[in-house]
């Protein structure tokens, strides 16, 4: 057993405890570091499979970002999680009959087609990141696009949904700058005119 | 074969796996919204497993290309899920999905 095998093994037992943990762990806040280690094990396991750049990502963007805003919102929320678990133990059944049944139909089909396949294309030589971009850039310029919009839309969308309009706030109204009318603002009183000193 | 050098088999078994636990992960907490959208993530990884581990094999970058989009789709997903997590939340006191039953006809 080389060192390859060996990490595989060991990543691919971490990756899957860490996997059980996130599904059953009492906590959420467990739940989202066990999910943490996960990835960590993943990125790893895609080390091994030469996909260096998207490793990379995984970790910058899903441990960075992604699990931060996790955690921020899990302790963010003052949810009384025992209650959510009440009826855990009772979903078990199902949830393992589930489980068994999709891992059963895939075991099927990847028997039936990928074993026996164990050549491996030749190794890519060179780096990674550049093969990725000149794909990215060139093949798939457009949907590279579209993924710019889609996070936009998402920025979008994430602060117009939880954005709270605060009564106290001062701010300006163009619209009813541009509505306003003379009498609005000016008021004109009849004064009787006054008399000139004698 | 079964336990020598990872061959693709070896890695699709491993995405196969991940799937059936994120997806037994989300019947075991159905009241829970937050072990549901950590569940989904989890699905993704197990797909994304499988394009790198058939890119790898067959040779082709472009399931690298493709796992790319799914984590930038997944990025908008779960902020989006996040963010109506926390009105949900706000809005009716709980994250109980079987006692959101407002929309019922």
């Amino acid at each position: 057993m080389n060192f390859q095998t060996f990490t595989f093994y060991a990543f691919a037992a971490i990756l899957i405890f860490a996997a059980v943990r996130v599904i059953t762990t009492r906590n959420p806040v467990h739940a989202a570091l066990w999910l943490v280690l996960s990835f960590f094990t993943a990125a790893g396991i895609w080390l091994l499979l030469q996909a260096e750049f998207l490793a990379i990502a995984l970790v910058l963007v899903y441990v960075g970002a992604v699990m931060v805003l996790f955690l921020f919102v899990v302790m963010m929320l003052d949810v009384n999680f025992e209650v959510l678990r009440q009826h855990f133990k009772s979903y078990l059944p199902i949830a393992g009959a589930v489980g068994a049944l999709v891992l059963f139909e895939m075991a099927l089909v990847i028997v039936d087609s990928a074993i026996g396949r164990t050549t491996a294309a030749p190794a890519p030589t060179g780096s990674n990141t550049r093969a990725l971009g000149d794909l990215l850039y060139v093949d798939y310029v457009y949907p590279f696009e579209i993924a710019a919009v889609v996070l936009l839309v998402a920025i979008v969308a994430a602060i117009a949904l939880t954005h709270r309009d605060r009564k106290e706030r001062k701010h300006q109204d163009p619209g009813r700058q541009a509505k306003v009318r003379r009498e609005d603002r000016i008021r004109l009183i009849d004064l009787p005119s006054e008399k000139p000193p004698a | 074969m079964a336990f020598g050098a990872p061959t693709l088999a070896h890695y699709l078994v491993l995405g196969a796996i991940l799937f059936a636990i994120s997806m037994a992960g989300i019947f075991l907490n159905r009241r829970n919204v937050i072990i549901m959208l950590m569940a989904i993530e989890l699905m993704l990884l197990a797909v994304n497993l499988n394009f790198i581990a058939f890119s790898r094999y067959l040779g082709d970058m472009a399931g690298q290309v493709f796992v790319f989009f799914i984590l930038t789709v997944a990025a908008a997903e779960s902020a989006i899920g996040l963010a109506i997590l926390v009105l949900l939340f706000r809005n009716t006191g709980s994250i109980d999905v079987e006692a959101q039953g407002r929309l019922r006809g």
